[in-house]
């Protein structure tokens, strides 16, 4: 069924009684060309993409809980392509504009915002940072607006512009930047494959990977054994676990990050706001919710819960940045567990087993990578060769000293 | 995680006073081969369960201690003195 203002109508006319299911939920085949581990994000839309742009729809996505019940459910919904390095920017901005023919591509309402994305900076030496990377954005192509503080100060008077320590001194916004209605990108891209022949498989764990001379064969799982041509995993959080069975030996480690919504309050943040003498980061839903974040919790944790510590500090950034933040509540808290990669960029990349592919490492920032990374993941299986832009975001990176490290941050997960 | 930790030296203590480090990982000689730093600078076992990571008691006696604790039901099994620890595995070697 395509989704309409006409099919709406329709619908409301005959007491929407003729909705069907948005996907199917089929047994697994005996074998497909591709499985793919992992019903999130990025699984979904390597799904997508391989039916759409590759022409390859004898594809099973394998979740082991329900689609989007992972990190895709469990993140703050930001889009942006601030970034500055050439192996990231290119990526990013790929991303960003598969965002914005999102919803006409996949005909789902994924409520795309673009209200833009502002950094704020609180020093001299911190503006000649934002300066340089706000150039770096411009050479590539990306819009990108460094602010002073009465340009700040007018898209957001309710900042702590005086702080004694961090006083606001301007922002770098990217008006292109914004959120995303976050569950419906799973759901969008499930149907949108589902459509093109995908297999969608929830509540099946995969439990092994069978391989013979050297090359996988299938998955054994939970529903039995799947055979398959090429087995990609996109497994975040539990990349490590999955990757096991196929004798992988990763640069990541699993972290719990939270995040945190309020109750709801009439419109007050316009953008996506972030601080920058610390990590924070908060919007407004058009529920009214102010959602918001920070950093990980510093240890190695699969738990999808966190650490009071960490919403303690959370709240403290916050408030410090926005004072009038002390007297909205918080309604709730959630944590997802991460694959932290050993410089803070991810990874997409075939890996030593011939037909094994590996999508990884997303950090904090899988979410507004989905469609690139699902893009770039598909072009990857069905070509056999790398994108052009994720050309930087290899598995071996790491062995040769080409590691990605856009906050200039060594090999500790727990410092990005 | 477990909000607190104890000590072998200060006793039991909120989590706050220590920085964690990461994964406890032997490091190798000085002069052994590119891939074995490659291994301890970058590889992760990362393991769902049992795990025991280098934890610095930062506000306490300022000591490296390894925690061996549990990363998915945040019970903690053991904390030991680093220097303690690397001499048990010594022996065990």
């Amino acid at each position: 069924m395509r989704y309409s203002a006409f099919s709406i109508l329709k619908q409301a006319l005959s007491g929407n009684r003729l909705w069907t299911p948005a996907w199917r939920e089929p047994e697994p085949k005996p074998h497909y060309d591709v499985i793919i581990v992992g019903g999130g994000g990025h699984g979904l839309s390597t799904a997508y993409y391989l039916a759409k742009e590759f022409g390859i729809t004898n594809v099973a996505v394998i979740e082991k809980g329900y689609i989007g019940s992972g990190n895709v459910g469990r993140n703050t919904t930001i889009i942006r392509s601030n970034y500055m390095l050439e192996g990231n920017n290119p990526f990013y901005e790929l991303s960003l504009k598969l965002w914005e023919g999102l919803e006409q591509d996949f005909n789902y309402n994924a409520m795309v915002s673009q209200r833009g994305v502002l950094n704020l900076f609180h020093s001299d030496g911190q503006r000649d940072q934002y300066a340089r990377r706000g150039n770096a954005m411009r050479i590539e192509g990306v819009d990108a607006e460094l602010l002073d503080r009465e340009q700040v100060r007018r898209l957001a008077p309710y900042l702590n512009f005086d702080h004694g320590r961090f006083p606001i001194m301007g922002g770098l916004l990217q008006k292109r930047g914004g959120t995303v209605r976050h569950d419906a990108v799973a759901w969008g891209y499930a149907r949108g494959a589902d459509q093109r022949g995908v297999d969608i498989i929830q509540h099946c764990e995969v439990t092994g990977i069978r391989r013979e001379n050297g090359v996988v064969t299938g998955v054994e799982t939970t529903k039995g054994f799947i055979g398959c041509n090429k087995l990609a995993l996109a497994a975040a959080g539990n990349t490590t676990t999955v990757g096991r069975m196929a004798d992988l030996q990763l640069p990541i480690e699993t972290h719990v990050l939270q995040a945190f919504v309020s109750e709801g309050l009439k419109p007050v943040i316009d953008q996506v706001i972030t601080y920058g003498a610390g990590h924070f980061y908060i919007s407004q839903s058009d529920k009214g919710g102010l959602v918001f974040g920070a950093d990980i919790d510093y240890y190695s944790s699969y738990a999808q819960r966190g650490n009071l510590a960490t919403v303690e500090h959370t709240m403290q950034e916050g408030v410090t940045m926005i004072p009038g933040l002390s007297r909205a509540k918080v309604l709730r808290a959630w944590g997802g567990v991460m694959d932290m990669s050993m410089d803070g960029s991810p990874i997409i990349d075939r890996t030593s087993i011939d037909n094994l592919y590996l999508n990884c490492g997303w950090c904090y920032g899988g979410f507004k990578a989905t469609p690139a990374s699902g893009f770039c993941f598909a072009h990857l299986i069905a070509k056999n060769e790398t994108h052009r832009v994720s050309r930087f975001m290899r598995l071996d990176r790491f062995e040769r000293g080409y590691a990605l490290d856009e906050s200039g941050k060594g090999p500790q997960p727990n410092l990005h | 995680m477990a909000s607190l930790i104890s000590c072998p030296h200060c006793g039991t203590r909120p989590k706050e006073e220590f920085s964690i480090r990461g994964a406890v990982v032997a490091r190798p000689q000085p002069g052994a081969k590119e891939d074995a730093w490659y291994r301890y600078v970058f590889i992760r076992d990362n393991p769902k369960g049992r795990y025991q990571e280098y934890w610095h008691h930062a506000a306490g006696c300022r000591r490296f201690l390894v925690v061996d604790r549990d990363n998915l039901t945040h019970e903690v099994f053991a904390v030991t003195d680093a220097t303690e620890f690397a001499k048990n595995a010594e022996v065990a070697r």
